[in-house]
């Protein structure tokens, strides 16, 4: 046998193997560079690999290529709006990041143990949150880009790697965040298998693992029909998971408690965003022509999703959880872009996601302001009268909780507009009405909390505000900014969208 | 010509001056707050010489791109009835202001923060009458929220956080209803021509009378909490005794005309067949408010839940009169709105007085005012008097108007409503007699009248409501031509005036 030597379109991959590189030499980093200097160091070669990584994307926007790396990826407007989108949430998280207060000084040591609390006293804080940061991000670019279910495969397995061990790295609350990356990593590993034995039957219907055969043999319909229905069903399985909808969702709240909030921020916007990226791909390309095999069953998933996201989000005590369960919410409004199965829900989906993943970050960086000597205060009881303490820090959160509930003037609104809009253009009406209905539920917890800030007076209990950090300021400023820039002048965001905004296949 | 978006920004530019002004010096603040809402005022009033009556089209009408990708612009525009609510509530804007000089003292917030969303929220009204584009509408409509939730739940006194997500909930829930129904309208725009909002554009659409009837409900269901309609009013009551007098007025006297105003301008324009379709269950609906605010009202012991229940019949005539479908009842509906926010202004800004002065709000606390402060009563009974429609006073012609719209082709929904000004006479009598007349009070004897401010601030709304008790023709000439618009746009014509003679 020939050995063909592979050939990439190393420009096209660029962004990558630039994050890939910048992980690498992070490793070397936490390895050689003395402890005073890691900090820094890891931080300027994370944004600088992030922000040229960015700039990759940006000079390869219009490019379209079915080849670059053997037929693994696809390269199209899409994938770059995805893979922009995961970078910019991607810098405003690692703004938060940065904030070493949040990490375990020694992962490796057991909770409590006497060698924790050496490296702690002596300030030997590791600092490998940032190139696992990188690793997963790497992973998140190469997941909406997959033109094939094993490449789809290892890029879910990179990201979530990676994210299973930042899970656990919180220094607060040890046990829990431990508990909370187990969870993440058994459930995940779970959810992975499924993913596997849906590839395995679609292979079987199709003899291809590429979309672009999959869909022919779709088109074609020659196949094993039954072989296709539960192939897309576990596969759905693992891709559901991943954007944590109903009835696999269960991990969410208890792994967004447990992990250090900037991870929490980092793991529910950008895999979001990735996850969907995923999924929008292929069933747009891959599945379209089944439309009537799986539409029915995701149109359930999506209202029970927002439905029981929303209810079950009231009865929350702790801002966190009310997150992870608002979070859930979300997966089923986005479920509906899916659903839409047209250019409109596409570009509604690409904009959703970005509004949102912004509108999240910038939601748990208020999160992690808010603390007491004992680190984060995350029980709502405890946020009363925050209004009156820290006017600006409650008025930045209430913008964000507005935008989660989807009120005029901020992204939340054209996102909710433009993704219902594109449901209800192919017909379907139940998820447009059951998501109507559920943002009127949703907004009454998001009020809740707007009311406990501004309109309860404070406890005396030693909750204190932070005074934000700069690097926090900036991400929540830019978060902001965006937010509010989004509402009120969406326009050159969304034509640029609905310029780039179609797969090639 | 760009006139409403000039008159849109000067309230947002008075906000930011007011944000500007030093912390310390609050009576510079209001001074600012009540010279930007002056200007507007006068810019108003400049504008509505300017108008041509008898043009039945648009005026003012400027349009700028503002999201072209779902077909959606900044566009505005009025006719005669949209610039008669803009005049009403650019009118009581700085009135409320110097009403209200020290309203904001009891806040959770600054007094700053009181004046920049006064202005904020002014702007919106503006905006929400001018929108010719149904997603700037529902954009500032749903907007409008946002200020007056903080102004109720900072500013107000009691179980004020309560009434304010009260307000807020029912108000978004109508809110997403809309939504749904302007989702629905921007596909089938799509579907026929182009994505568009252009309020004009989307009356043509066709559509099945099914997608019609829901979409309609999807609207008047929103319309009627913001108006409100029994049975969906029972946040008002709350919001109203929560609230500052001042906010009052601007939530019962501009914001829930919204709610009436959208039911012409987008419930009877974009579904003229399931409007006709719903018009018997909504006049019973109307009829229904008209009776139950007038029974509740006089049942009432506290000042301010009184004046919300009697608004919440006027409303009720209000509505009537709109789905009467004749000119005379449309003209006396769009008159109504006019002369009941100067009447409900009157009714809680002297209401307001009493209450601060007394300290209690409860009607039985007061009693004998008359003779203690003469001015005060006075006004209070001149208030009092206009909202029950006395002849002379401005409400009397709108509700003459409605009832004999209504009378020409629904008689015996005029007739019960009818009841609806002897119960009027009753609520309105009885605190007069309570809290004005009779041997004074215990406790009520060294209150003080009213001062210079105060008097300036209530003179020119008494005024108003007695000038045009007398002489409303320069408004009815405005808003005839438009009334008899849309009465002819809907295919309706006046049925002739029958008399007993025949």
């Amino acid at each position: 046998m020939e050995f063909v030597a592979p050939v990439l379109n190393y420009t096209l991959l660029s962004p990558m193997l630039i994050l890939l590189g910048g992980a690498l030499i992070g490793v070397l980093v936490e390895a050689f560079v003395s402890k005073a200097l890691r900090p820094i160091t890891q931080l300027s070669i994370t944004l600088g690999s992030l922000v040229l990584a960015l700039v990759q994307v940006w000079r390869i926007r219009n490019e379209q290529s079915m080849t670059a790396a053997m037929g693994s990826v696809i390269i199209d407007g899409p994938a770059v709006l995805m893979q922009a989108s995961i970078i910019i949430i991607s810098i405003i998280s690692v703004f938060l990041i940065a904030d070493t207060e949040h990490f375990t000084a020694l992962a490796a040591a057991l909770p409590g143990s006497d060698e924790e609390r050496h490296a702690l006293q002596t300030g030997n804080q590791v600092t490998e949150v940032y190139p696992l940061t990188l690793f997963a991000v790497a992973g998140m670019l190469l997941f909406p880009i997959s033109s094939d279910l094993i490449t789809l495969f290892v890029a879910l397995e990179m990201l979530s790697l990676p994210l299973y061990l930042m899970a656990g790295l919180s220094r607060r609350r040890r046990l829990a965040s431990q508990e909370a990356a187990l969870k993440y990593f058994l459930l995940g590993a779970f959810s992975s298998a499924f993913f596997l034995f849906g590839a395995a039957f679609l292979y079987g219907y199709s003899s291809s693992i590429t979309f672009a055969g999959i869909r022919n043999a779709v088109v074609g319909g020659a196949g094993n029909d039954v072989f296709l229905l539960i192939g897309i069903a576990f596969l759905s399985v693992g891709l559901l998971f991943k954007v944590g909808a109903f009835p696999f969702h269960a991990w969410s709240p208890d792994v967004y408690q447990g992990a250090p909030t900037p991870v929490t921020a980092f793991m529910a916007a950008a895999t979001k965003v990735a996850a969907f990226g995923a999924m929008l791909r292929i069933f747009y390309t891959s599945f379209a022509n089944a439309q009537w095999s799986w539409s029915p069953m995701l149109v359930v998933i999506a209202i029970v999703t927002m439905l029981f996201g929303s209810l079950v989000a009231i009865a929350q005590r702790d801002v966190k959880r009310m997150l992870a369960y608002s979070s859930i919410a979300h997966a089923g409004f986005l479920l509906s872009g899916v659903i839409a199965l047209n250019k409109a829900g596409l570009e509604a989906s690409i904009f959703y996601l970005f509004a949102y993943g912004v509108a999240t970050v910038g939601g748990f960086a208020i999160v992690t302001l808010v603390r007491d000597s004992a680190g984060e205060v995350t029980d709502l009881n405890r946020w009363k009268g925050l209004g009156k303490r820290s006017p600006w820090v409650a008025t930045a959160f209430a913008i964000f909780l507005l935008s989660f509930a989807g009120i005029p003037l901020t992204s939340g609104f054209i996102g909710k507009f433009a993704i219902f809009s594109a449901a209800y253009e192919n017909g379907a009406t139940s998820v447009v009405i059951a998501g109507v209905l559920s943002s009127a539920i949703a907004a009454f917890f998001y009020i809740r909390v707007i009311v406990l800030m501004f309109f309860t007076d404070p406890v005396e209990d030693g909750t204190s505000v932070e005074i934000p950090s700069g690097l926090t300021s900036i991400a929540v400023i830019f978060s902001l900014v965006i937010t509010i820039a989004l509402g009120v002048f969406p326009a050159p965001v969304l034509n640029f969208i609905s310029d780039l905004a179609t797969f090639i296949r | 010509m760009n006139s409403l978006t000039l008159l849109m920004l000067l309230p947002i530019i008075g906000s930011i001056a007011v944000a500007a002004t030093p912390k310390a010096n609050e009576t510079l603040t209001k001074q600012v707050a009540l010279a930007t809402t002056v200007v507007v005022a006068v810019a108003t009033i400049a504008m509505a010489v300017n108008f041509e009556r008898d043009n039945v089209d648009l005026q003012f009408v400027e349009k700028y791109s503002w999201i072209p990708s779902f077909g959606i612009n900044f566009a505005l525009g009025i006719d005669g009835m949209a610039l008669v609510l803009i005049l009403m509530s650019t009118v009581l804007a700085p009135i409320v202001v110097l009403a209200g000089w020290n309203e904001a003292h009891g806040g959770r917030w600054s007094v700053k923060v009181f004046y920049v969303l006064i202005l904020v929220l002014e702007t919106m009204m503006i905006g929400v009458f001018a929108a010719t584009d149904v997603f700037l509408f529902y954009v500032i409509f749903e907007a409008m929220l946002i200020p007056v939730y903080f102004l109720i739940g900072g500013y107000g006194t009691g179980q004020r956080s309560a009434a304010a997500v009260k307000f807020l909930i029912y108000s978004l829930f109508g809110g997403l209803l809309m939504l749904a129904s302007i989702i629905a309208l921007h596909v089938m725009s799509g579907n026929q021509g182009g994505h568009t909002f252009d309020l004009a554009a989307l009356s043509q659409l066709q559509m099945s009378s099914t997608t019609q009837n829901f979409l309609f409900l999807g609207f008047f269901i929103a319309f009627a909490i913001k108006a409100p309609l029994w049975p969906l009013h029972t946040w008002l009551p709350d919001a109203a005794e929560s609230a500052t007098p001042g906010t009052s007025v601007l939530l019962l006297g501009v914001l829930d005309k919204v709610g009436t105003f959208g039911m012409i301008r987008y419930c009877l324009t974009l579904f003229p067949d399931a409007s006709k379709t719903f018009t018997p269950m909504i006049l019973v609906l109307a009829v229904i408010s008209i009776v139950y605010g007038a029974f509740l009202a006089i049942g009432q012991r506290d000042l301010k839940r009184l004046i919300a229940f009697t608004s919440i019949s006027h409303f009720g005539f209000i509505t009537m009169g709109i789905f009467a479908m004749t000119s005379q009842g449309h003209s006396g509906a769009v008159l109504y709105m006019f002369n009941h926010g100067f009447s409900t202004a009157a009714l809680f800004l002297v209401g307001g007085w009493m209450i601060s002065r007394r300290g209690s709000s409860t009607i039985a606390d007061f009693g004998g005012l008359q003779r203690v402060t003469p001015v005060m009563a006075w006004s209070f009974f001149l208030a009092g008097m206009s909202s029950l429609a006395l002849p002379g006073m401005s409400s009397f012609v709108s509700e003459f108007l409605v009832l004999v719209g209504t009378f020409t082709r629904y008689p015996v929904h005029a007739v019960i409503a009818t009841f609806g000004i002897v119960l009027a006479a009753l609520y309105i009598l009885i605190p007069v007699q309570k809290a004005l007349h009779g041997p004074t009070t215990p406790g009520n004897e060294n209150l003080s009248d009213l001062n210079l401010r105060e008097k300036i601030a209530i003179a020119p709304v008494i005024a108003i409501i007695i000038a045009l008790g007398f002489y409303p023709a320069p408004l009815l000439k405005v808003i005839n031509p438009a009334s008899a618009h849309v009465i002819a746009q809907m295919g309706f014509t006046d049925p002739a005036p029958t008399n007993g003679d025949k």
